[in-house]
This record gives structure tokens, C-alpha cells and sequence, in this order.
């Protein structure tokens, strides 16, 4: 099994990392951190990976996308699931203050996934088989006051999944959208945790079984459906006077 | 956020940080605000206050691998790396860890902390003699590589020094060869303490041996027992296994554990290995970790938690101690579900580590008010008989009882002292036994 992990520093993704290495997978990790990329490597080669490779890239430089991925489809020959992880939580009030930080934050969560999407779906389809698997997030389901720029992002890119898994059905390619709910990683250690917290750990198993079973969307844990469906179901005339 | 260990009890809040890298950890020391004390925390296993403060730095991302050298069977990770983890790691390579206690679940770091035993302390030592060397980040913030002939001081303040010399941030252990990880275990059921204690003498040279002794029998069978020894098994399948076990979701009433209950499950724990005796081949995963297959047993003690109670009476005189103990706890009418009896070998150079030569007994007992006095004259007779308590299990003794159990707490508050000036370091725990 040849899986491509873009990201592959961030919490989750790490954990996914180990589970495929559990299964002896062989494994390209793509993130910013040259120091932390090596540290996963050597993690992952202990736990059971043989043949492993990495390729350094900050996700808001477009124009070195195509070179990373090609770095990535020269040593691994084809993929059998690439699944793009990235992502970053900033402050809501910055962004609403500062454009340059909304635009970042789009960037970041939105546009540069685009970017890697189309390149690997073009990819995928010339190789007729594989998973592209993308994490987005609860928050893309409905625009909430505490953190919609985020939201907004990741509701672009679960749109954009939609139609794509249209395009590659034929093409025996499946796509998968991966909505975790509030995840207790570096990421989130500034937030005060409660009973909905899930960890990296479990999500990540639920990441893994989702790729495997060829699900469409994952929310992970599953409550999150349920209180996703309910979120979305209150009016607009009381949701526009809520604050959560 | 609220914490507790694993006895839930006591609670606190405190603030959490959970460093990503060595970098972040040194960071979090650098700017630390000199008053506020901290403390290391691994899994949470340490049944009462050790793990806790206002402030705790949880080694919970610092889980990955750095090395192994195959060569010398050694393996090197970070401090928040499980033994379940190695497990896995290992196993394939027909390694083992030389040292296992009852749960898989704990980290290294906190393996390290509390010197750990298992089932084969009494041939093998305990589970600081396997490490190699630790590296750990001190007070200042300074990284310091510790081991036998570097910085041998602060190596064996460390080891078994409850997180109270610094922070670990990795450590190197060194594995044993095994022939197969099946255990071949024998179960021989004994009728009094006296009678467990010439078994234990007798079995001595099998590498596995703990009892389980029903504290709640009363008069001629005060301390009937049941002797479960095992060693590997000369050849099968070495493979890892992780059984997918039962949850408890919530506390239970505590209720449901009474002095009723707990006499069936004794006795029934008893009859089933009454005739005993014969020999079968087990996986390691059920020999070792039979709790483990319930996870969150602890909730079955309800809300209030429990109390483990874990002490080593010195070899010539235990067998009195015991008994002048049983009968005490009988008296009380204060049961204790579970109680394990295990003999200890000699104990090693680390400062406070808890294992010495002798026979050490754990139970554990409902939290409730009537406890605290029972405990408090248990106390006093493991005192008078020259023995300790075990720190990770500990969750309300004295300063006296502390510092009379362990006489070279003066050598390790110098070493503290030196390394950790203002105090940055310390728990509940060693505030209330007077070390920090």
C-alpha cells in the first residue's frame, strides 16, 4: 500500500502516519517542518515502515505544489491514498479586523487544498485508481459567529470534494471528506476541553476505517453528525442570535 | 481542566501544557513564572497525588520513537512512548521489556519516575535497572544526559524520583531475547498466609510470581491465597496482541462494591483455582494485564475513587506484619476487593525507589471517611517493622511515615536542591510528605 500524507505533522496526521505504518504501508509525509518531518520519519521507520520519503513544503506557496507532488509520484510510482491534512486555526476577531489574515487563513484551509486537489486528482485519474482523502472540518457545515472564517474555508473545499467525487467516480477514483469535531491536538491546546473532545488517536482510526470502507463523509467521532444535522436545522431567525 | 489520578481521588484543576517537541518543552521552563510549580505527567496511572499541581506538563506528544540499536536489543523514545507501544514495536523482533507492571498503559517516563516493578522483581530487578540512559530537561531549562557514568547523581535521584529532578524528555531501555511471549502459568492455591509464603520460598526460581490473597477470609484461613507463577514458554508464535476488552462508560454507585460482593468474588476467585496446579500456556497480554482487558475499571469504585495502599515489609519479619496487617484490615470490616502479595529481591542504588528486599502487599479500599484511621495505624505498624509505602499509590500518608520509610530522602533533597533551587518541581504529593 502506497499512501501520501500532506500535512503529515499536524496531530491527526501523525496518528493516521502510525496506523499505516502499523500495516507496513509505504509512505511519503509532505510538511513545513524539516526538524519535525525527521522526527516522524525515524517514529514511523521504528513502528514498521520500510520505504519512507519526504518532501519539505509551506502549502502557501503555490508555485511549489507541482514539484512536491511530482517529488512524491517519483518515489512512491503511484498512490494509493493521498490524504491532505494541513490546516490552521487562527482568531476569528483578527480575521474580521485584518483582511491579510482572513486571506491567509483561505489560503491556508481553502485554497492551497484546491491547488494540491487538482494536481492530484489530474494524477489519480491518469492512474485509475486510489482514495484522495481531505480533512475539512465541522465548522465548514454552518457559519457559526466564533470562527466562520475558518468555517468558510473548509465549507469550500467540502463543496469542491462533492463535484469532484462526481469527476473521478468513473475514473475509479473515490474521494473522501473527513469532518472531525473538536480534536484535543497542539493545535487547539489554547481552548478549555470538554466531554465532546475527541482524540488524534480516535480519529485518526476512524480516518483510516473510512479510506478502507470507501465512505463519502466522515464525521469523526459519529455524534457529530447528529449535532451537525441539528445545527444546521435551527431557523436563521434564532441563529442569527446565537453565539457558539 | 479537572485532573486526578488514577484513584480519582484527589482532584484538582490545573492548567495543562503539552509540549510538542524538546524545543517547546524548554521554551515552557525558560518562561516559566518562578512561583508556579509544575509537574511531569505521563498516562495518569499513579494512582493518587504524585502526578499532580497547579500546573502539570503532560509528556502526551513527546511519543515517538528515536532509535533502536539491534545490536544491543536497546530502543530509544520519547517519555511519553507506552509500554504498549514497545510491545507492539518489539514483540516481531522477539523482544520483551524486562519489566511489566499490572497495566500496559503506562508511559515511559512514568515507568522511570516511580521505578516500577512487575511479577519478576524478585529475579530481575526493577524497571529503572534497564535504563540506559535518560535525557532529561531540568529546572532551567538546561537538557542534561543522565546515566551510570554521566551525571550518575542526578541518574539516580531520577529514577524513581517522581518527576521531582526535572522533566524526562527520552530514555534508551534495553530489552530482553525471549523464547516465545506465551507464558506458561500454574495456579497453586493456598489455605493461610503461612502456607503462601513456602510456596512463594518454594517456586522462588520461576521468573513469574504474585499472589493474590483474600483479605476478606477471616479466623484459620486469614490470608488464603492463590500463588500464580508462570515463565516463557520454550517456543510458539511471538506475536502482539491488543485484546479489544470491556469499557465501564460511567462511574458505577459504589455501593455495588460492598463488603457482599467482594466476599463472593474472593471466594469465588478462590474456588476456581482450589484444586489448581496444573499447568497452561497463556499470551502475555491476559498473564500480565488482566485489568487492562476492562478499561476504566476504576470507575467501578464510583465517583469518590479509591485508595491503592502498596507497602514492603523487610524479609525476616513480613510474615508477622502481614498477619498483624490482615487482621487489622478484617477487623475494620474494611474491605479491600483485591490484594496482591509479591515478593520483592534486593532494591537497587536509585534514591527513592521503592522496592527493597522483603514482601510487599498492595490493596485497595473504597474511599470513605471511616478509611483515613484504619490507614493511619497500618501505618504505624509498617513503620515499626522497618518498611515503606510505594509513592505512585500514595495519596495521604505523613511526612513522618515518608521520611522514617525512606531514610536517604535527605541525600535526595541535596541533589534537588542543587538541580532545582526554587522549587519548580513539585506535586501535592511531595509538599504533603515534605520533600519540596
Amino acid at each position: 500500500m502506497k499512501v501520501l500524507i500532506i500535512g503529515a505533522t499536524s496531530a491527526i496526521a501523525k496518528a493516521t502516519a502510525r496506523l499505516y505504518a502499523d500495516r507496513q504501508a509505504e509512505l511519503f509525509l509532505i510538511g513545513r517542518n524539516e526538524e519535525r518531518l525527521g522526527e516522524l520519519l525515524t517514529d514511523l521507520k521504528v513502528r514498521g515502515t520500510n520505504q519512507i520519503g519526504h518532501q519539505v513544503l509551506d502549502v502557501t506557496r503555490q508555485k511549489e505544489h507541482i514539484a512536491a507532488i511530482q517529488q512524491a509520484y517519483d518515489f512512491l510510482v503511484h498512490v494509493d491514498v493521498a490524504l491532505i491534512c494541513h490546516g490552521s486555526l487562527s482568531d476569528q476577531e483578527t480575521c474580521e479586523q485584518d483582511y491579510e489574515m482572513a486571506e491567509k487563513e483561505i489560503t491556508i484551509n481553502g485554497l492551497s487544498v484546491i491547488s494540491l486537489l487538482t494536481l492530484l486528482a489530474k494524477k489519480m485519474k491518469h492512474q485509475r485508481h486510489g482514495s484522495l482523502a481531505v480533512i475539512t472540518s465541522v465548522a465548514g457545515d454552518r457559519g457559526r459567529q466564533p470562527n466562520f472564517v475558518y468555517g468558510a474555508a473548509k465549507s469550500m473545499v467540502s463543496t469542491y470534494l462533492q463535484g469532484l467525487r462526481g469527476r473521478l467516480h468513473p475514473f475509479n477514483v473515490h474521494v473522501v471528506d473527513i469532518r472531525p469535531g473538536l480534536v484535543d491536538s497542539p493545535m487547539t491546546s489554547h481552548l478549555e476541553k470538554g466531554p465532546l473532545w475527541a482524540s488524534p488517536e480516535l480519529v485518526a482510526k476512524k480516518i483510516v476505517n473510512g479510506i478502507d470502507n470507501k465512505r463519502h463523509t466522515i464525521y469523526t467521532p459519529g455524534y457529530w453528525r447528529i449535532i451537525m444535522a441539528a445545527v444546521r436545522f435551527i431557523p436563521e431567525i434564532l441563529f442569527k442570535r446565537m453565539n457558539f | 481542566m479537572e485532573l486526578h489520578g488514577w484513584g480519582r481521588y484527589p482532584r484538582v484543576n490545573a492548567e495543562v501544557l503539552e509540549p510538542i517537541n524538546s524545543e517547546a518543552l524548554q521554551k515552557i521552563l525558560a518562561g516559566k513564572e518562578s512561583k508556579q510549580f509544575c509537574i511531569p505527567r505521563g498516562a495518569g496511572r499513579s494512582y493518587g497525588d504524585s502526578a499532580l499541581a497547579e500546573k502539570v506538563v503532560s509528556s502526551r506528544f513527546l511519543d515517538s520513537f528515536i532509535a533502536v540499536d539491534e545490536a544491543n536489543t536497546l530502543i530509544r523514545c520519547g517519555a511519553g512512548v507506552t509500554l504498549d507501544n514497545i510491545l507492539k514495536v518489539c514483540i516481531p523482533k522477539g523482544w520483551f521489556l524486562p519489566v511489566l507492571p499490572g497495566t500496559k498503559f503506562v508511559t515511559i517516563g512514568g515507568a522511570i519516575a516511580a521505578d516500577i516493578h512487575g511479577k519478576n522483581h524478585h529475579c530481575d530487578g526493577s524497571f529503572c535497572d534497564y535504563v540506559q540512559e535518560l535525557t532529561l530537561a531540568s529546572a532551567s531549562g538546561e537538557v542534561l544526559r543522565c546515566s551510570r557514568s554521566n551525571n550518575s547523581n542526578l541518574f539516580h535521584a531520577t529514577c524513581g524520583g517522581m518527576g521531582l529532578t526535572g522533566i524526562i524528555i527520552d530514555a534508551t531501555v534495553s530489552l530482553e531475547n525471549v523464547p516465545s511471549v506465551l507464558i506458561n502459568r500454574q495456579s497453586l492455591p493456598a489455605s493461610d498466609l503461612k502456607q503462601c509464603f513456602e510456596l512463594i520460598e518454594e517456586y522462588n526460581d520461576k521468573k513469574y510470581s504474585v499472589a493474590w490473597v483474600d483479605c476478606l477470609s477471616t479466623g484459620k484461613s486469614l490470608g488464603r491465597s492463590v500463588l500464580h507463577i508462570g515463565e516463557h514458554a520454550e517456543e510458539g508464535v511471538s506475536s502482539y496482541r491488543n485484546r479489544r476488552g470491556l469499557s465501564i462508560p460511567f462511574s458505577t454507585p459504589s455501593f455495588l462494591l460492598n463488603n457482599f460482593t467482594m466476599r463472593m468474588f474472593n471466594s469465588a476467585l478462590y474456588n476456581l483455582h482450589k484444586k489448581g496446579g496444573e499447568t497452561y500456556t497463556a499470551n502475555y497480554d491476559g498473564y500480565f494485564f488482566p485489568l487492562d482487558y476492562i478499561r476504566n475499571w476504576n470507575r467501578l469504585y464510583g465517583l469518590r475513587g479509591f485508595l491503592q495502599y502498596q507497602f514492603v515489609l523487610p524479609g525476616d519479619s513480613a510474615l508477622g506484619g502481614l498477619l498483624e496487617i490482615l487482621k487489622q484490615v478484617s477487623r475494620a470490616g474494611m474491605g479491600s476487593s483485591l490484594a496482591v502479595l509479591k515478593k520483592f529481591g534486593e532494591g537497587n542504588k536509585n534514591l527513592l525507589s521503592f522496592p527493597q528486599e522483603g514482601y510487599t502487599l498492595a490493596l485497595d479500599f473504597k474511599r470513605e471517611k471511616q478509611l483515613f484511621p484504619l490507614l493511619d495505624e497500618l501505618d504505624a505498624v509498617i513503620i515499626d517493622y522497618g518498611g515503606r509505602h510505594y509513592l505512585a499509590k500514595d495519596a495521604r500518608m505523613s511526612e513522618a511515615t515518608f521520611k522514617a520509610g525512606y531514610p536517604e530522602w535527605e541525600q535526595f533533597q541535596k541533589i534537588k536542591e542543587r538541580v532545582d533551587p526554587s522549587n519548580v518541581f513539585s506535586s501535592l504529593q511531595s509538599r504533603r510528605i515534605g520533600l519540596t
